[in-house]
């Protein structure tokens, strides 16, 4: 007995759409952008003119991508995989080659295999040891199975969680997008908590940390959902140490905070804007002047030194 | 399987709240999903009555029983897509987005 029923199914295959017009555009980028260090916990902002040469001073670059949608057709951009080849550009042509890509989640739309492979082909292009985490429109309908077959961590707990080590900085990816309840935002779970508060144990609290995780991890509008509401529990156990940056993506919009050591940066999409809080009726894709657009997607790129710490740079896709 | 689970297993489908096609649906009530909310947010109906959820965001979204006790569940619905569900027996079921789980409503079958 089928106990619901769909009315109707519109979606079709997906159909990237390549532009040469787009690829030009892409070739005329240039490089600029701010920079961000985070010397006792507070972010100094100056210019990006090669100043941190992290590989001179036996550190690493790496790069935040997130919220590529792909599969979204929307009038906010119907060209996500596009923008998305731009995003990689971006990155290809930094100074420095980044050691590692972490994606905080929303690679595909609808959590279609067709978007998970069309995105997995763009983002191998790059040629980058990249690290995933899920959004929520990763694990629609069947709590992430399709996501994780292909970019799930080897060696992730059971729920997709992990960490790695690199150039001494200790990298935690945290999935807060499955066991959603009503009227909630994000969920660690307590198992996830469980597991974080042992892969931290015996970690020296000068160890820099680097947490993703998708749905922001402080309360940004809890009335868009734009909260983790048991966050509180794993800041009990990263609190002890030095320094921990949080890479956070689901809100399509830079907003950063400092509390203490801890410093939260959520990322542009590479796809489409979304307002700011409170400022639409809902936070849904936002639609831009096409010249604009370019202006509000875009990537960070992280430099890491162990002398100076992590030093954030939000490059949009038109500087 | 003995009697009294298969009679546990029919009072589950009796009473359940939905059967798919139309024939009994006297009625159908038409809740919208806009700018992340549902729309009436609490729907009355009678028994019997057919609901269809109908997605006018860019944004996809679900509609999914917050009752273990009655599920229903669907798929994720991209723009314009529509799910629905025959409620037969009268109670309160509260639902949720599981995509945006700040997005609730309920159904009164009364």
């Amino acid at each position: 007995m089928d106990t619901t029923s769909i009315d109707r199914q519109s979606i079709g295959p997906n159909e990237p759409g390549h532009t040469r017009r787009g690829l030009l555009k892409c070739m005329a980028w240039a490089g600029t952008g701010i920079l961000w260090t985070m010397s006792g916990g507070v972010p100094k902002g100056f210019g990006l003119g090669g100043e941190a040469v992290a590989s001179e001073t036996g550190g690493f670059t790496f790069v935040q991508i997130s919220d590529s949608h792909i599969g979204f057709k929307g009038a906010a951009n119907p060209a996500p995989d596009a923008t998305l080849q731009q995003a990689l550009a971006k990155i290809a042509a930094l100074p420095n080659r980044p050691a590692l890509m972490l994606h905080t989640g929303d690679v595909s739309h609808l959590s279609k295999p067709a978007e998970l492979d069309a995105a997995a082909e763009i983002l191998k292009t790059a040629r980058l040891d990249t690290h995933f985490i899920p959004g929520e429109h990763d694990v629609i309908g069947d709590d992430g199975k399709a996501f994780f077959a292909r970019f799930g961590a080897p060696g992730a707990a059971p729920g997709g969680w992990y960490s790695f080590d690199h150039g001494g900085v200790h990298f935690i990816a945290l999935v807060n997008v499955l066991g959603f309840t009503p009227g909630t935002g994000g969920t660690l779970g307590p198992t996830q908590l469980e597991w974080l508060e042992d892969d931290l144990k015996g970690k020296g609290a000068s160890t820099p940390i680097v947490v993703m995780a998708h749905v922001p991890l402080w309360p940004i509008y809890p009335q868009w959902g734009w909260t983790t509401g048991d966050a509180g529990q794993a800041f009990t156990y990263l609190r002890r140490f030095g320094s921990v940056t949080v890479l956070n993506g689901h809100i399509h919009q830079i907003v950063q905070k400092v509390e203490d050591k801890v410093t939260f940066h959520t990322a542009m999409s590479t796809a489409f804007p979304q307002p700011a809080p409170g400022q639409a009726p809902s936070p849904g894709p936002m639609k831009v002047p096409a010249d604009k657009l370019k202006s509000m997607l875009g990537v960070r790129r992280i430099d890491y030194a162990p002398a100076t710490g992590l030093a954030a740079a939000d490059l949009t896709l038109a500087s | 399987m003995t009697k009294k689970i298969m009679r546990g297993i029919l009072a589950a489908f009796a009473g359940a709240v939905l059967m798919a096609g139309t024939a009994l649906a006297a009625d159908t009530k038409a809740v919208a999903i806009s700018n992340f909310a549902f729309d009436p947010p609490t729907l009355t109906v009678a028994p019997g009555t057919k609901v269809v959820w109908t997605n006018h965001d860019e944004e996809p979204h679900t509609v999914t029983s917050a009752s273990k006790a009655a599920p229903f569940k669907s798929a994720g619905l991209d723009t314009d897509e529509a799910f629905s569900v025959v409620f037969n027996r009268p109670g309160t079921y509260k639902y949720f987005c599981s995509i945006h789980p700040h997005m609730v409503g309920e159904i009164v079958v009364k």
